[in-house]
């Protein structure tokens, strides 16, 4: 199935990338190609088999509820592209 | 003067007797770093004033009657792994300038035993990529070969301990990226069952198969590391709270009525007739030294590079979604902060969007079921041909990579090859199992090629001990690349 210039274009605004005009014509073309070989995988009749989501799964990890000495703020900041006031600045979100 | 220690084992034991320092051979080790890297281009970030530091204490912690495996021992971390107050790019430009505030687990063990960390070594961006080539910063060479890749992802710390420069060195490995350039490179790589290591501090790239692993020159020397950084870490959720065996003890090199098997669906066409033939004496080799050789069936084999190319890029597209310009990495300003976020993600090189695009459509709404939910069950399928190929033998045995190194730039163009140069590699991750690459000879244009030997969860002692036993009889790892060699 080849994916069409929109299905791009969708798919690059969910996954919040800007492209140009080139890439977007080169991902539609190679992703089409990486989808048609993963449709081998029709080949299988997979009625009833379980998903595996890990190789080794484990469940309910939980670790006793009290606090911990974190991250100093002034390291926690420190790679940050904007900062105001001990905290991370970006634009409005909110018009 | 006495040659340099050539590897771990022979450093400690120079060490132990007063023969060198920890200093001289860190500073040794810069030196090579600053005459040969130029062209091999295996570093990212020398971290030479941490370095000698490091090398000053552990000679200190040496006077004082400590001697551990790793004291004093210079080597490299891949770039992808958090050095506290190094730069950490996981060798992208969204990280570009990065200092991450803490060490990772594997990090802190290493310093806890007085490994020196003498710098990052280059990887395909986010661990993507198989030859090193997907770094955005520059190429990696092959030391055999400057005009071949290294392999990758790890590809920078496996051409490091080829060309000596580090006595070991720190990977990761989502789909082969520390086997496969260990392959490429003539060393040992291992990578452990997944949650055999903590993965706190670690860049994620596909957390439900990220596993670190370790390269040496010898099966001793990938041990040591790994013996290091083995264990269980609460921070880590996935990290297993099991014991950790002495794993250089069960380095006894007797192999006798261990059992082989040998899975038809990896002699097949596409590998090249020198690989396979090495490959097929390398087992040969374990029959003569008392392994049983059996043959098996591993069926869902073909349909591994499809699962593994829905689910890892399925894992990515979530894991990258944290790179958005706000708490670190460079900030593209657009015209509002969706903008921004857009601007900023562009920084990503063109695999990664690749994958980012190919996981976020595996994903979403009404083909999740189709891709990502169909991938997740055959999963389980390759998961099950494992445990039924370990309910009769104890080690699985085949090649590496179906080629040795190929030339830089000949795959670049076309992501299905590249993906292709993983095959032999990547249902181990799928898998509950463990793997590793050693060097079982050499084409004929004089290119590594490595065998592959496999075990069950939790078995590195057992692959490691039939690596050891194949090494020693063989002695393919006193072989040495051509670069500084005049």
């Amino acid at each position: 199935m080849a994916l069409t210039h929109t299905d791009v274009e969708h798919i690059a605004h969910l996954a919040r990338l800007e492209l140009t005009a080139v890439e977007k014509e080169m991902y539609r073309q190679q992703l089409t190609a990486v989808l048609d070989y993963a449709n081998l995988l029709n080949e299988l009749a997979l009625d009833g088999i379980p998903p595996t989501a890990h190789a080794i799964p484990q469940y309910n990890v939980l670790r006793d509820d009290v606090i911990e000495p974190s991250l100093p703020l002034e390291d926690a900041l420190y790679n940050a592209p904007r900062q105001q006031n001990q905290q991370f600045l970006i634009q409005s979100v909110l018009a | 003067m006495r040659a340099p220690p050539q590897t771990v084992t022979e450093l400690r034991s120079a060490l132990r007797r007063g023969e060198i320092t920890s200093v001289a051979a860190t500073q040794a080790m810069l030196d090579r770093i600053v005459a040969l890297d130029n062209e091999l281009k295996s570093y990212l970030t020398i971290t030479d004033e941490l370095a000698l530091e490091q090398a000053a204490a552990a000679d200190r912690r040496r006077a004082q009657g400590e001697d551990g495996a790793l004291l004093g021992v210079p080597i490299a971390v891949k770039d992808i792994i958090c050095v506290a107050g190094a730069p950490t790019t996981a060798g992208s430009k969204i990280l570009d300038g990065f200092i991450p505030p803490y060490d990772a687990f594997v990090v802190q063990k290493l310093k806890e035993v007085g490994a020196v960390i003498l710098g990052k070594t280059n990887t395909d961006e986010f661990a993507m990529g198989s030859s090193t080539e997907n770094s955005a910063y520059f190429i990696t060479r092959n030391p055999w070969d400057l005009e071949h890749v290294p392999g990758g992802s790890s590809g920078g710390s496996a051409a490091a301990v080829a060309a000596e420069l580090a006595y070991g060195a720190l990977g990761t490995d989502t789909g082969g990226s520390v086997r496969q350039p260990a392959s490429f490179c003539g060393v040992v790589g291992l990578r452990p069952t997944y949650g055999r290591i903590s993965r706190w501090g670690v860049v994620a790239f596909a957390s439900s198969l990220d596993q670190v692993g370790t390269f040496g020159r010898t099966v001793a020397d990938a041990t040591a590391l790994f013996q290091a950084i083995a264990g269980y870490d609460r921070r880590d959720s996935t990290s297993l709270n099991v014991p950790v065996p002495d794993y250089a003890a069960a380095l006894t090199g007797d192999i006798r009525g261990l059992r082989v098997g040998v899975p038809a669906e990896y002699f097949v066409s596409g590998i090249e007739p020198e690989v396979e033939t090495a490959v097929r004496a390398a087992i040969a080799k374990l029959e003569e030294l008392g392994a049983e050789i059996h043959p098996i069936t591993l069926p869902h084999t073909r349909y591994a590079l499809p699962v593994y190319y829905l689910i890892a890029p399925a894992e990515a597209s979530a894991n990258l979604g944290r790179y958005d310009g706000v708490r670190y990495g460079p900030r593209v300003e657009g015209a509002d902060m969706i903008d921004t976020v857009k601007k900023t993600r562009a920084l990503f090189g063109p695999e990664v969007k690749r994958r980012i695009m190919l996981g976020t459509y595996a994903l979403s709404a009404g083909y999740y079921d189709a891709y990502y939910g169909r991938a997740l069950k055959v999963r389980t399928l390759i998961k099950q041909d494992f445990l039924n190929a370990f309910a009769q033998v104890d080690v699985i045995a085949c090649p590496t990579s179906p080629t040795t190194a190929f030339k830089v730039g000949e795959r670049a163009d076309d992501p299905i090859s590249m993906y292709l140069a993983d095959i032999f590699t990547l249902s181990v991750n799928l898998s509950a199992s463990c793997g590793l690459s050693v060097p079982c000879g050499f084409d004929s244009k004089g290119l590594p090629i490595g065998l592959q030997l496999i075990g069950n969860a939790l078995q590195e002692a057992t692959i490691l001990n039939a690596a050891y036993a194949y090494e020693q009889a063989t002695g393919w790892h006193q072989e040495k690349p051509r670069i500084g060699r005049g």
